[in-house]
This record gives structure tokens, sequence and C-alpha cells, in this order.
């Protein structure tokens, strides 16, 4: 037995082999306005930015062991900063998506500084209060429509592109481009030396703390990244809808539940869960969404029984019986034998 | 005198606070769980209030007599048949099941009592008032209020004076060593949830009468609670009553600036004890 005879690795065919088919895949989405019809076109692209949002909340959830239930937050700050910057402040869209992500991150630092007072689940209805705080000021604010909120003006949509079919291609790129950098980063920062000491205090948090890991540090920087980047996939949900009033843009149901739901039925605290969960989430939601609130229903119950039965979710089901990791985090031992000479 | 009328109305309304905070800092100081769906409770409760006024022609106040057995048993059942399996060093199933659940409860009360308010309907009860020193004082406010006292007394009485209530708090404090005395910890659980969801029952019947209510209203009465619990400092049950009604004072007031600060303010002041006291006023339990 010698050290020889291991081999220490990161990657992996299977992981090799979904890389390209991952590349491929981008590129076909890439051109999917040119192939795909105008509603398929808007339906995956709020399919993007649902998986966004997903993968945010299982970077804080998942791994940084903060389970909020009010992102809902930073996603309707987000939607009222691409309002108030584009109508009030005359500022482009585009830059306005960027300047949300800022001020979503500006903002989520007093929060968090208050929040993480409050422990484990106190902690998640903590950041549900926050959320609560966001909406009743929004409705506040007369200049951006109070309480039935306000329509995006035509000039500023029209400054976006003047086409419509240019337009709808944008906007799908962009939630499209949301997705590939959200999940990029996140699988980039996992594997960084952050991302490490982030793993360490998911899997023992005391024992991270007594290694050296400054938790609260670790965790206040998971929170105001995921922060600003929920704001600005929020703008851009709300440059899709073109309106927003307080209860839509901070809805916990639609910001909050939603994504809980696809994470935990696709597998909390991996990168490929919550692409399976966004997956399984549209296509229920496509096929029963014409129950109403039965569907919801079924959803909670489908969620319930995943929580109790699969804890990791399908993509934990999946691992546990093929041993695969599409995105490669962990560094795997592997015996070579005798055949190799030293 | 306009503000001393804020003062009590609000310390009147914090005894609604307190009763939607109690069981929440009951289930707590047993099982250490944090129920999400306890809002959509007391909303259910509020109409099982409805139903059973409208099918028996009872008084809302003595709908009680059938409520809170009926939501004991929920409650039991629901410990024993679901949230039992879900106790463990690990938050997050409970606060996921819970809010799984509290999803169901919304959609299913959607789906059988539809979306139009509701209110139950208490006949002179609602408006009956006595004046004292200058300021009106509903009866229903001050009769909620009584109600909270005496709960909140009852499951102090409950905690400290009772076979039962020693053990609860065997099971607090260490689960393992509780079950080797002979305590059953599941049973005991289902016995905590079951008084949660009974005071539950009194909360939203009152709540019930006190205003009209729709199945979308949990969320924001499960807040009220949390808040009163984190400001009266965690399994502190006198210490909700006070967070009750420094909730209840702050929105009342917030309303008399401007009425669509109302709720707002009450958040905010639960937000400036957390930045200046975080573990509320009178803490018993580290959280």
């Amino acid at each position: 037995m010698n050290l020889q005879d291991y081999s220490v690795s990161r990657s992996s065919k299977a992981a090799r082999v979904a890389a390209i088919l991952a590349a491929i895949a981008l590129l076909a989405l890439i051109a999917a306005p040119w192939w795909a019809g105008r509603a398929d076109m808007r339906l995956m692209g709020e399919l993007f930015l649902y998986l966004s949002l997903a993968t945010l909340w299982n970077l804080m959830a998942g791994y940084a062991g903060l389970v909020s239930v009010g992102q809902q937050a930073y996603v309707g700050f987000g939607g009222y900063m691409l309002f108030a910057l584009t109508m009030l402040g005359g500022l482009h869209p585009l830059a306005a998506i960027a300047a949300a992500g800022v001020l979503g991150a500006l903002i989520s630092i007093p929060v968090a500084v208050l929040i993480f007072r409050l422990r484990g689940a106190y902690f998640a209805i903590g950041t549900w209060v926050i959320a609560e705080v966001f909406r009743l000021s929004f409705a506040q604010i007369t200049a951006l429509g109070g309480g039935s909120g306000s329509s995006l003006p035509v000039a500023i949509v029209k400054s976006l592109a003047s086409g419509r079919a240019m337009r709808e291609a944008l906007s799908y790129w962009l939630a499209l481009g949301a997705a590939a950098l959200v999940v990029t980063a996140v699988y980039l920062f996992l594997r960084s030396r952050q991302g490490l000491a982030l793993t360490a205090i998911r899997d023992n948090e005391l024992a991270a703390g007594s290694l050296g890991i400054d938790i609260w540090r670790t965790k206040f920087i998971v929170y105001v990244v995921t922060s600003a980047f929920t704001a600005m996939i929020g703008a851009l949900i709300f440059l899709q809808k073109l309106r927003i009033s307080p209860d839509a843009a901070f809805s916990v149901n639609d910001w909050t539940a939603f994504v809980i739901f696809i994470v935990v039925i696709g597998g909390i605290g991996t990168i490929e869960g919550p692409i399976i969960g966004t997956l399984v989430f549209f296509a229920l939601r496509e096929t029963l969404a014409d129950l109403g609130t039965t569907y919801l229903i079924v959803l909670g119950v489908v969620a319930i029984v995943v929580m109790l039965r699969a804890p990791k979710g399908i993509w934990g089901l999946v691992r546990s019986r093929y041993d695969l990791q599409l995105f490669p985090l962990g560094y795997r031992v592997k015996h070579i034998g005798q055949s190799k000479e030293n | 005198m306009e503000w001393l009328n804020a003062i009590v109305q609000g310390t009147l309304l914090g005894g609604l606070y307190a009763l939607f905070a109690a069981g929440l800092s009951l289930i707590f100081g047993v099982m250490r769980l944090v129920n999400i769906a306890h809002g959509d409770l007391i909303v259910l409760a509020a109409y099982l209030g409805l139903t059973v006024t409208t099918a028996t022609g009872m008084h809302p106040m003595a709908a009680v007599v059938i409520v809170v057995p009926a939501m004991a048993l929920i409650g039991y059942a629901l410990q024993r048949g679901l949230l039992n399996q879900t106790l463990g060093d690990d938050i997050l199933p409970p606060l996921l099941v819970t809010f799984g659940l509290s999803v169901i409860i919304q959609n299913g009360l959607l789906e059988v009592y539809t979306a139009d308010p509701q209110t139950l309907n208490a006949g002179a009860l609602e408006t009956a008032s006595v004046a004292v020193g200058g300021v009106a004082l509903g009866i229903l406010p001050l009769l909620t209020f009584g109600i909270a006292i005496a709960v909140i007394w009852g499951l102090q009485w409950t905690f400290y004076h009772t076979a039962l209530g020693r053990a609860f708090r065997a099971v607090s404090d260490n689960q393992d060593i509780a079950q080797l005395m002979g305590l059953n910890r599941r049973h005991i659980f289902g016995l905590a949830m079951a008084l949660a969801l009974g005071v539950t029952a009194i909360a939203g019947i009152l709540l019930g009468i006190r205003t009209s209510f729709d199945p979308s209203i949990g969320g924001g009465r499960l807040i009220f609670g949390f808040e009163a619990v984190i400001i009266g400092g965690l399994g502190n049950l006198w210490g909700t009553l006070v967070g009750g009604v420094i909730l209840g004072v702050a929105q009342t007031i917030g309303a008399k600036i401007d009425p669509g600060w109302q709720v707002l303010a009450g958040h905010i002041a639960f937000l400036v004890i957390l930045a200046v006291r975080p573990n509320g006023l009178f803490p018993r339990i580290s959280g």
C-alpha cells in the first residue's frame, strides 16, 4: 500500500461528458430565437430566471446553512430598483439592472448585521419580516405607484430595442445569460478556497470554527453576494413582466415557496439539484397548472414527502445509485492497483 | 388623550398577539420546533369556528368548546404522524416540512372556503364598550386581553405544577434521559402540540370575531406571533405577553401617525429591539 497506488483527481469521465453536452445545449439555447416560438421563449426565459433563484437559494440554504424564507425581499427590491432607476433616474434598463445588483448588495449589509443575530428557524422568519418591511415601505412610495404599483413606460421599453422580436430575443438572452452566469459563479465559488470553507461549515460548523474558519464572515459574504445576484434577477423578472406592484414583487409564494420546492425536490446542497428541480417544477406546472389550488397542494405534498423520504432529493437518489457528479466539486481518491510500477 | 387612547387600545391588541405567540413559544420551548404553519393553523381555527357557528347557530365564543378539542386533536395527529419524523439536529426538515404544510393548509382553505373574506358574527359583543376615564374600551378587546392572561397563567401553571409540565420540561432539557426515565417523548411532543393548537384555536376564534379573515392572512399572523416571542425573549411565556403588548402599541401608534404605517411600525419596533437586545427583553433559553 503505497501512496503511489492511489491517484487523486477532481474531474471524471461523466463530468467531462456533461460539460461537453452542457456546452452543446448552451449553444442550442443561445440560438433559440431562430428556432423557438414566442411562447416557448417566454417560458424558457422564466425557467432560466427560476433556475437562477433556485441556485442562489441553494447556495445559502444548502451550503451556508442560511435558510431564508425572505428572498422575495431582494427579488422585489431589484424589480423596484429597475423601475425607479429607469423612470425616475433616467438610466438605460441594462445599466439599471447592474445598478440594482450593487444596491441589493449595499442594502443587504445592514440587513445581515441585524438578522444574523437570529439563529436557525428564527433567522428564517426574520428574513420574512425584512421582506414585509420592504413590501410595506415600497407601498408607501407614491412616485412608484404606491400600493397599486406601476407599469414600465413604453419609451423605456423601446430604448432596449426598437423591434418587438429583437426585444423578446434580448430579454430571453438576458435570462439565459443570468442563469449561465449564476450557475458558473456558484460552481467556481464552491471550488475556491472560500467554497471549501463553506462546505466545511455545512458539514460541521463547530469543527470548521475550530480549524480557524471565520464562520460569521463566510456566511456574511454568501448572504451579500446572493442578495446582489437575487436583486439583479428580480430586475430581469420585472423587465419581462413590465409591471410591478408591492404584492407581486414581494410575493412569498412566487419567489420563495416555489424556489424552496424546486431545490428540495431536485436535491439540496448540490449544484445539479436546482437544475433538475427547475425542470421538474416546470413540467409539473405546465401539466397541472389548470388544477389551480390543487396543484399547489400537490406541490406541497411532494415537497414534504421528498424531505422526509429522500432528503437529498432526486439528484441525491441518482447519486447514491450511480456515484455521479456532473459538476466536480470534491476530489476523489482512486486505487490504481498493482499494475502500475512506482 | 388620543395618544393615551392609542396606547390603551394597542395594549389590548397585544393580548391577541400574545395568544398568537403563546402556542409558538410553547412548541419551541418543548421541542425546539419552529412552526412556519402556525399562522395558517390560526386561520384554520377561525374557519373551523365559522363552520361550527353556521352549522349549529352557536355564538362564536361558545364554539370554543368544539374548536379547541378539534384543534388539539389535529395537533396531536400532526405531531405524531408528521412532525415527529422531522425532529433532530438538522433544522432544515422541520422548517421545510412546516413550510410545505403552510402551503397545503392555505390552498386547502381556499379550495373549501374560497378567497372571500369571512367574519365570525358575535352580535352585540363586537361593538359593546365601557368608558373608563374618557377612553372607550371595547368589551371584546378587554375580554381578549383577559383570556390571554388566563391562558398564559394556565400554561405557566401546567408547566411548573403538573406531571405533564414536568414531562415537558424533562424532554426539553434532555430527550434521551427523559426517554430513559420512562417518558415516551413522541407522545409528550404530541401532547405539547395538542396544547399549543388548543391555544391557537382560542386565538383563531378571537381573531375571527375581531377582524375579517381569508386564507391568505396566515403568514402575517405568524410574523406577529414570532415578533412577540422574540421581543419578549425566547422561552418566556409572560415575556410573550409583554412582546405582544409592545407590538400592539407600536402598531396603534404607527396607525395614529399614518394609517399605512400600522403594520410597518410594528416591524420597525421589532427590528429596533432586535438591534438593541438581540435575545429579547426577558430571555430564558438561548436560541
